[in-house]
Order: structure tokens, then C-alpha cells, then sequence
């Protein structure tokens, strides 16, 4: 493989090579800024390069190799990191103009731990503006492209973290999931990608969207990969009080033990009317090769799935547009010339700041929330969200995890459906009841359509049930080719 | 503003709920973990959290929900077992994350009640929130008229409990008293400094009228800047004089937001109900709920100090001091820790109140301080009160080593021994001293013995001049008296 393309290897490869001194880490962000200069005017995966980072990390894990000291399991892998999550020094923009010169005097908790891991940051990705969109269409900067197909949208909001593992510029990549901000870009793009149980990784310096349902996560190209970053950036943060306080299990430990008996539900409401028959036959086929694995499939009904899009965009625009009041040019970010009042700045600089989405959400949240509205809307809103989360309660007595594809169609055309909001809203149905129910999910690799983009399949469990999770994705992983594909760039 | 008559006024009730925000005073924030620290350097005791900064997150300070459970039970409220914080939505550049955090439906603490000269008051609710920050107005004292304003944020999310009664206070002056016993409750259970000047206690005034007799409420006025007691009693006062000449003329009573403008001892209107803000509460999804368990609150209750109301009680009832004097310790927490530590020492109980309430007192007043700053200790004015008991010291004398020791300290036995301050009971010495003052006053003797017994008191006066106030008053007396005799 040519030295540009070094990223595509995965982490147990690159690890082995690394501490056999076959190739040295400053190499490999070599290889990872010289694939982005090869790909990087196509896929536009990035807001900004953090050069300097990775480089002082990537040199930090030299010099420990050098010495035979040991390394963490991620030392030394190049990642990217969605640009919601801040980071010290560097720009963190939010994918928006209102702080496109932000530069946090703060590390996210993830950011501190991917130092402490040693793992040299890349750059910024690209996303919606503040993870609001399903198509990274709403980025103020750029718009990712799908390295499978230049003219189709990657997915968002987490679009440019996803296209950066895709296309091999990085070999892994952090992103967000609100309502499937990291599942829809992974099934879009052909990768792996995890929403964790919320709680389990800190959302300290994540800029917030909607925080009742915000969860980082990790992009891979294989399951092992994602569980390793799984691995490093979670755990309890006395930062972040939703953060869970129970000791995160060694998830690649049980990878490879079988899942005979596991049982699995199909989500049936998932494979109705609105999916994609494409779709439908590789999920399909899926549940085929999940049962030639020894699991036990049963049919499982998520009643409240009907009301999940109206619960959750009423919840997460409540929530973000009090979220997004403090971007009001006071303090910090852009702010508006020429005003001549406070009410003008304040006007002014959200005007010229936020982006079409991102003002049509304040405002829809504002007025869900006003006074006389909000039993009607958020209130109602939060009591589906028990009924949808006990309508998995009921569905874990049953089974251990359910099944679904990730999104009902895959990867569609830019501009196709960005006047719509609410068709683009719909990409969502599969992905947010996880969040509504604060469980974990992912999205895997399992087929392509005739087009030949790539479609995904979502597993989801109980609360904490990552472990069991991730070996029912390796299991399955390990006896397709899926994810061996590569976009032809 | 024209005369209202006596008459007039008694044909209305006033009604009165007043809103008090105490600052808690933690060491640190409510969500973070910068320094609370009055008149520091400004935007010196600050950080990403406290200053809204993208993606950070709040983290209760578990102190601040200890000091108001212990202020809920000293409130006599019911402690929730279940709790919650919500934002509070609204745009001003003193809120960084332009929502504040507080409390809606579900506070701390509700209904309680305090005693206010015998009388109920009940208590609504108290609820934690985080205070917001200042803002300094460049060329104007006000917004109006400023060229600019900076934001001060080092008061931005200092703990506040907010502590709401039923409108049942019914005069200017129980709403003073009323404030004034919150502050005291506040000061003993050291939660609070208590200090209206500086804005660490805080009070809003809901102020309406009815015709006496009527049930329902009248439409009220929130009145707000009050600094001090004197003003929140004045400030109602006024309120209630302009609500009654606005319904005398026929006018109604307009429910809004006023300012309480001390120089020109008005009010005046700052917004009205149409402007009122639509804060757009929700549960605050960044924290927890708080889960108040019956242990801990039992925990926090042993902890409770006696609270001013049983002080006074025990000072009255224990201690036979007068219901004045009693109060009026009380109401000064220092001077009341102070007897205490004194009448612990077994002293005479009387005698001290007399020192704490006479030339103790006004050396504070003179010198602007409060008791527990000066050098005095309970153990020095005890065994001064001993040495004025013993009569190894004069009245006189002492009130010369009070200011001493208030001012320097120091060991009051020492002081008098080196000073050779005693009292002289040596009959001969006091002998020769009168014999001396006599003699070296023959006119006023003259006048003395033809009838002006009153020059007997100028006698004594020199005498104890001549002796530094030291010779023994009885025997002076007895001895000018047999001197002065006809011979
Ligand atoms: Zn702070």
C-alpha cells in the first residue's frame, strides 16, 4: 500500500508496526497530511488542521518507543475530532460563523483524554453547524462530500469525521450523536460508527446542542477500532454531572466469543412502508447471517415509534435554543459592527452568526417553550419519551439487542432535500429513539445498494450494553467483507 | 405629593410579600469553582463555567444545598426530598449564558414561617439559583445616558437562595423587622453576611392595597434598590402613600416593576406587565436531580445553632434581661456571641450588659466596628467586671481600661497593677489628699460652710482628680464629710 494510504490499516496493524520500528509515528501523520492533501479538495472533511498537535504528539510517541516505554493501545493512531468538541488553543468553530475565531482556553474531556492516550489530533471536522442537520449540509464552512460518490451527501451532522475515516485520511475520528449524528455518516459513508450510552463519555467541552441527548463517539473502520476509541475516551467525569459512575469494561477483551443464543430482536415498525426495498433486502440478509452466528431472532414492536421524530426535534430545539443563548456577542465570537444598542448587538450578531437551520430551530425551540405552549409541547414531549423508553424496558425482557437499518434509504443527492427540512428530519426515524432513551447504538457496515453506496445496519441495546454490543458487530464484521471495501478515491 | 390624611389611610389594608435573595456564603461558586470573595479586582474570580463559555457544564456545589436545607429548617419549611434546577430564560449581558439557573417547581425548601413580634409570618418558598454579575456604566450612573457598560462577572454564580413569604406582612415597619429577623436567622446560622449595603442580602417588596375588609388582593407593584432597612421601610411607605392617592383619585393601581430611587426618596416606574419577561422555564438538562434523603437532613438539623428568636427567649426568660435589651443584643449577633462567652465566665450578668450596652457600645459606634474586631476578649472584660465587683478597681477607672483594651488588649489585671490603677482605701493617704485639696481652696471652703452644700460634689471631684480616680468613693465621702463638719 502506498505510503498516502497508510490509514487505512487498522489499529492492531499499525500498533504492530509501530513498535517494530517498521514505520515511526511522525510518519504516520506524514502519511494521514498527505492523504488529506491528496483527498482533501473533494471530500472536504475538515474546518482546520491542528498540525502542530499532532506532530508534538506524534514525536512524544517516538520518543517513548525509542526508549521501550510503554505506549497506550492508541498511541501514535491519527484522529479527527468533530469541531464541536473544543479544544485548547486550536480553533473550535462549531461548524459556525458565529465562532469561526474561537479558540477555547479549555480542553473537552475528550480532548484531555486523547492526549493523555497519545493520540495526535489531525485536524477539526467538518459538520452542520452546531450538529444541527443530517447532511453536513448546514456546515457554514464547506459541505462534506461522500467519498463513495462526490455529488451524495456524507451524512450529519458528524459528516466530515465520518468522510475522514472513509476516505483514509484519518484512521479514526470522534463525532456527536443527538438524534444519529454519528450512526446516519457511518451508514452513509461505509464505516463504523458508535453512539455510546449517554452518560458513559463526558460531554465536558462539547459544545452543547440538545443536552439531554448529546453523546460523543467513535468512528472506525472496523469494529475493534471503534471499540478501542470507545475505550479511551470514556468513563466518569466529576465535570459533567450526567456523567455514569461505573467502570468501563475492557471492550475488545470479548470480541471474539461467539454470540450462540444471543437473542435479537427486528425492530418492526423499521421495515415497513418507508424503507428502501435495497435496504430492506441487506437487512434482511443481515438477520440471515445473524442467525447462521447461533443468535435467536424474534420480532419486537416499539409502539411509540410513530411519535419518535415529533418527540425528539420538540425536545432537542427546546434545549438548543437556550443552549445557543449564550452566542450573543458579549463575551466572545462574532459580533456585529456598527450596533448601536445592546438589543442591536444582540440582534445583529445572531443575524449575521447563525446559519438558516440553526435560527429555524432557536426559534421553533423559543416557541415550544413559550409560556401557555409548553404543555402542549415540551411537556407532551418528555411524556413519550418515558412511554418510548419503556417501550424498550418491555423489549429487553425479550431480547438483548435490537436490530434495524441505520437510516431507510442511503445517501442522497446535495441539495436534494435541503429546502425540505422536514423529508431531511425523516433520515432521523431509525436513530433517534437511542437517544430518546439514552441507550447505546451502532451502525455497521451490510451491503451496498445499486448504486453502490453503502447501507447500514444499527444495533441497539440496553443502557450499558456496549460490550455485548460491540462483539455482536464483530461477530458480524468478521464474517462479511462489508467493511473491507474502500470508495474508489 | 399632596396630604393624605390619617383618616383616609386607616380605610385601606396594606399587603405585603417581600422577595429576599441571601448570597450563601460558600468559599467557592454554585457550579464552579471560582472564588466568591466580595470587591476583588473585577472579572478576577472567574472561569469557563461561570462565564458561559461553549460546551462547559455545570456541577453543584454540594455546600450551597447543605446551607439552605439548614436555612429551610431554621425557616421552619418542609426540606423536599426531591429537587430540581431549571433555567430561567432571558437576554441581559450581566447572564452569560443569557439563562440563569434556578429553581421552578420544585425548590429546596417551602412552606415555612418565622415570628415577628408574635406574629406568623408564612414563608412560601425558599430556592437556590446562581446570581448574575454587574455592570459597570461609563458616563452615567445608570444605563441611560452611559456611553458604555461593562460586565463585572465576579458575582456570576455566586449561590443565592431566594426566599419568598405569603404576601402577609401589613405594614412598612413589620416588613423591616420582618427583613431584619431573616438577616439575623441568616447571620446565626452563618450562611449569609447579611450586608444590604454590599448586596450579599437582597429584597424585593410586592406592595399592595385593598379597602379594609376586602378579601380579594389588590393589584400589586414590585418595588426593588432598596439598601437598607431604613429604605425598605421608607420605600413602602411611599409605595402605600401613592397607591392610596392613585385609588383616592379614582385611578387604578397599575401592576409593573418600580424603582426605589434613594435620593429622591421616590419610586419610579421601571417596566410594566406587557414588558414582563417570558422566562420559558424548563428542567435545567445539565444536572441532576437532587435526591434529599431524611439522614441527611437529620445531620444537618443537629448542626443547628440557637437561632436569634431563641436567643431572645433565653435572655428574657434565663437571664431576667429587659425584652429592649435583649432585643437589641440580639439584633447585633457579634455583641450577642460576646455576652454569651462573658456570662460563661460566670460574671455578673446585669453588670455586663451595662458595659456591653453603655461605653462598649458607643466606643463601637465612634469607631465604626463591630465587637468580635477590636482587642476586647470576653475573658479580659470578665475579669475587669471581677475587679469592678471585688472593688479592687473604680467604676471610673475600669471605663479608662475598657477603651484600653478594646483599642490595645492586654492582660486587665496586669494593667492595673502596673499602672498602679487600683482603688486607694488607705483612710490616711485619703486624709492627706482632702487636707491638701481644702487648703489649697479656702474660698470655696468659706462658701461651703455659709450654705452651698452643693460645692460638696466639687470636693470630691478634685479629690479623685488629685488621686487619678483612684481613691475609694465611700471612704472619700465619708472622710470629706467629717472634714467639712463645723468644727
Ligand atoms: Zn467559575
Amino acid at each position: 500500500m502506498p505510503a498516502t494510504k497508510l490509514c487505512f490499516h487498522t489499529v492492531k496493524d499499525l500498533r504492530k508496526a509501530l513498535l517494530n520500528r517498521e514505520i515511526s509515528a511522525v510518519e504516520l501523520v506524514d502519511a494521514s497530511y498527505k492523504r488529506i492533501e491528496e483527498v482533501e479538495d473533494n471530500v472536504q472533511a475538515f474546518i482546520s488542521l491542528t498540525k502542530d498537535l499532532a506532530y508534538k504528539t506524534a514525536k512524544e510517541v517516538d520518543e517513548r518507543i525509542k526508549i521501550n516505554a510503554d505506549i497506550p493501545p492508541l498511541a501514535g493512531i491519527p484522529i479527527a475530532v468533530k469541531d464541536v468538541i473544543c479544544t485548547k488553543g486550536y480553533t473550535t468553530t462549531g461548524g459556525s460563523k458565529i465562532l469561526e475565531n474561537f479558540v477555547p482556553p479549555y480542553n473537552a474531556t475528550v480532548a484531555k483524554k486523547l492526549e493523555e492516550n497519545m493520540i495526535p489530533i489531525i485536524g477539526k471536522a467538518n459538520l452542520d453547524e452546531f450538529a444541527m442537520g443530517s447532511s453536513n449540509e448546514n456546515s457554514a464552512f464547506s459541505i462534506a462530500k461522500n467519498p463513495w460518490n462526490f455529488k451524495m451527501v456524507p451524512g450529519g451532522s458528524s459528516g466530515g469525521s465520518a468522510v475522514a475515516v472513509s476516505s483514509g485520511e484519518t484512521v479514526i475520528s470522534l463525532g456527536t450523536d443527538t438524534g444519529g449524528s454519528i450512526r446516519l455518516p457511518a451508514s452513509f459513508c461505509g464505516v463504523v460508527g458508535m453512539k455510546p450510552t449517554y452518560g458513559r463519555v463526558s460531554r465536558f467541552g462539547l459544545m452543547a446542542y440538545a443536552s439531554s441527548l448529546d453523546q460523543i463517539g467513535p468512528f472506525g473502520r472496523c469494529v475493534e477500532d471503534v471499540a478501542l476509541t470507545l475505550q479511551a475516551i470514556s468513563g466518569y467525569d466529576n465535570m459533567d454531572s450526567t456523567s455514569i459512575n461505573i467502570p468501563v469494561p475492557d471492550y475488545s477483551a470479548t470480541l471474539h466469543h461467539d454470540i450462540k443464543g444471543l437473542r435479537i430482536g427486528v425492530i418492526s415498525e423499521m421495515l415497513g412502508e418507508g424503507t428502501n426495498p435495497e435496504v430492506k433486502e441487506a437487512i434482511l440478509n443481515s438477520i440471515k447471517i445473524y442467525e447462521n452466528l447461533g443468535a435467536k431472532i424474534e420480532e419486537i414492536s416499539i409502539p411509540h415509534n410513530q411519535y419518535a421524530i415529533a418527540t425528539y426535534y420538540i425536545i432537542a430545539m427546546a434545549e438548543a435554543s437556550a443552549n445557543l443563548a449564550r452566542y450573543d456577542g458579549v463575551k466572545y465570537g462574532h459580533r456585529s459592527k456598527d450596533a448601536k444598542n445592546i438589543m442591536d448587538m444582540y440582534m445583529n450578531s445572531r443575524a449575521e452568526g447563525f446559519g438558516d437551520e440553526v435560527k429555524r430551530r432557536i426559534m421553533l425551540g423559543t416557541y415550544t417553550l413559550s409560556s401557555g405552549y409548553y404543555d402542549a409541547y415540551y411537556k407532551k414531549a418528555q411524556q413519550v419519551r418515558a412511554l418510548i423508553k419503556k417501550d424498550f424496558d418491555k423489549a429487553w425482557e425479550k431480547v438483548d439487542l435490537l436490530i434495524s437499518p441505520t437510516c431507510p434509504t442511503t445517501a442522497f443527492e446535495i441539495g436534494s432535500k435541503i429546502s425540505d427540512p422536514l423529508s431531511m428530519y425523516l433520515m432521523d426515524i431509525g436513530t433517534i429513539t437511542a437517544n430518546l432513551a439514552g441507550i447505546p447504538g451502532i451502525s455497521l457496515p451490510c451491503g451496498f445498494d445499486s448504486a453502490n453506496l453503502p447501507i447500514g445496519i444499527q444495533l441497539t441495546g440496553p443502557v450499558l450494553s456496549e460490550e455485548i454490543m460491540l462483539r455482536a458487530a464483530y461477530n458480524f464484521e468478521q464474517s462479511t467483507d462489508f467493511h473491507k471495501a474502500n470508495p474508489a478515491i | 405629593m399632596p396630604e393624605i390624611t390619617q383618616e383616609i389611610r386607616d380605610k385601606y389594608e396594606t399587603v405585603i410579600g417581600l422577595e429576599v435573595h441571601a448570597q450563601l456564603k460558600t468559599k467557592s461558586k454554585i457550579f464552579c469553582n471560582s472564588a466568591t470573595e466580595f470587591g476583588q479586582e473585577h472579572n478576577s474570580q472567574v472561569c469557563p463555567v461561570c462565564l458561559g463559555y461553549p460546551g462547559v457544564l455545570p456541577v453543584l456545589n454540594k455546600k450551597v444545598l447543605e446551607y439552605a436545607i439548614l436555612t429551610g429548617l431554621a425557616l421552619n419549611c418542609e426540606i423536599a426530598r426531591h429537587s430540581k434546577f431549571d433555567r430561567k430564560q432571558y437576554f441581559y449581558p450581566d447572564l452569560p449564558k443569557n439563562y440563569q439557573i434556578s429553581q421552578y417547581d420544585m425548590p429546596v425548601c417551602k412552606n415555612g414561617h418565622i415570628y415577628i413580634n408574635g406574629k406568623k409570618i408564612r414563608i412560601n418558598r425558599a430556592h437556590l439559583e446562581e446570581d448574575a454579575g454587574k455592570l459597570v456604566h461609563a458616563g452615567a450612573t445608570g444605563l441611560a445616558g452611559s456611553t458604555y457598560s461593562l460586565v463585572d462577572y465576579n458575582r456570576t454564580g455566586v449561590p443565592l437562595l431566594e426566599i419568598v413569604s405569603e404576601p402577609e406582612i401589613s405594614s412598612p415597619e413589620e416588613a423591616r423587622i420582618y427583613m431584619e429577623e431573616l438577616r439575623n436567622i441568616v447571620r446565626y446560622l452563618g450562611v449569609c453576611d447579611g450586608n444590604l449595603e454590599e448586596g450579599s442580602l437582597r429584597c424585593d417588596a410586592n406592595v399592595s392595597i385593598r379597602p379594609l375588609g376586602q378579601i380579594e388582593l389588590g393589584t400589586k407593584a414590585e418595588i426593588k434598590n432598596m439598601n437598607s432597612f431604613k429604605a425598605l421601610q421608607r420605600a413602602i411607605e411611599y409605595e402605600v402613600e401613592r397607591q392610596i392617592e392613585l385609588v383616592e383619585h379614582g385611578e387604578r393601581v397599575v401592576q409593573e416593576t418600580r424603582l426605589w430611587k434613594e435620593d429622591e426618596g421616590i419610586t419610579i416606574s421601571m417596566r410594566s406587565k406587557e414588558e414582563a419577561h417570558d422566562y420559558r422555564y424548563f428542567p435545567e438538562p445539565d444536572l441532576v436531580p437532587m435526591e434529599i434523603s431524611a439522614e441527611w437532613v437529620h445531620r444537618i438539623r443537629e448542626t443547628m445553632p440557637e437561632l436569634p428568636a431563641e436567643k431572645r427567649q433565653r435572655y428574657i426568660s434565663e437571664l431576667g434581661l429587659s425584652e429592649y435589651d435583649a432585643d437589641i443584643l440580639v439584633n447585633s449577633m457579634e455583641m450577642a456571641f460576646f455576652f454569651d462567652s462573658v456570662i460563661e465566665l460566670k460574671t455578673n450578668v446585669k453588670t455586663a450588659v451595662n458595659w456591653l450596652m453603655g461605653d462598649i457600645t458607643a466606643y463601637l459606634k465612634e469607631n465604626k466596628t463591630t465587637i468580635d474586631k477590636t482587642e476586647l476578649t470576653p475573658e479580659s472584660l470578665a475579669e475587669m467586671l471581677n475587679l469592678i465587683d471585688k472593688g479592687i478597681i473604680s467604676n471610673a477607672i475600669a471605663k479608662k481600661i475598657v477603651i484600653q483594651v478594646l483599642e490595645n488588649g492586654g492582660n486587665v489585671e496586669e494593667m492595673v497593677e502596673k499602672q498602679g490603677l487600683s482603688v486607694i482605701s488607705d483612710e490616711s493617704s485619703i486624709k492627706d489628699t482632702i487636707k491638701k485639696i481644702l487648703e489649697s481652696n479656702p474660698e470655696q471652703v468659706e462658701r461651703y460652710k455659709s450654705g452651698k452644700p452643693q460645692l460638696f460634689g466639687f470636693f470630691v471631684g478634685q479629690v479623685m482628680k488629685e488621686t487619678g480616680g483612684r481613691a475609694n468613693p465611700e471612704t472619700v465621702n465619708r472622710l470629706l464629710k467629717e472634714e467639712l463638719a463645723p468644727c
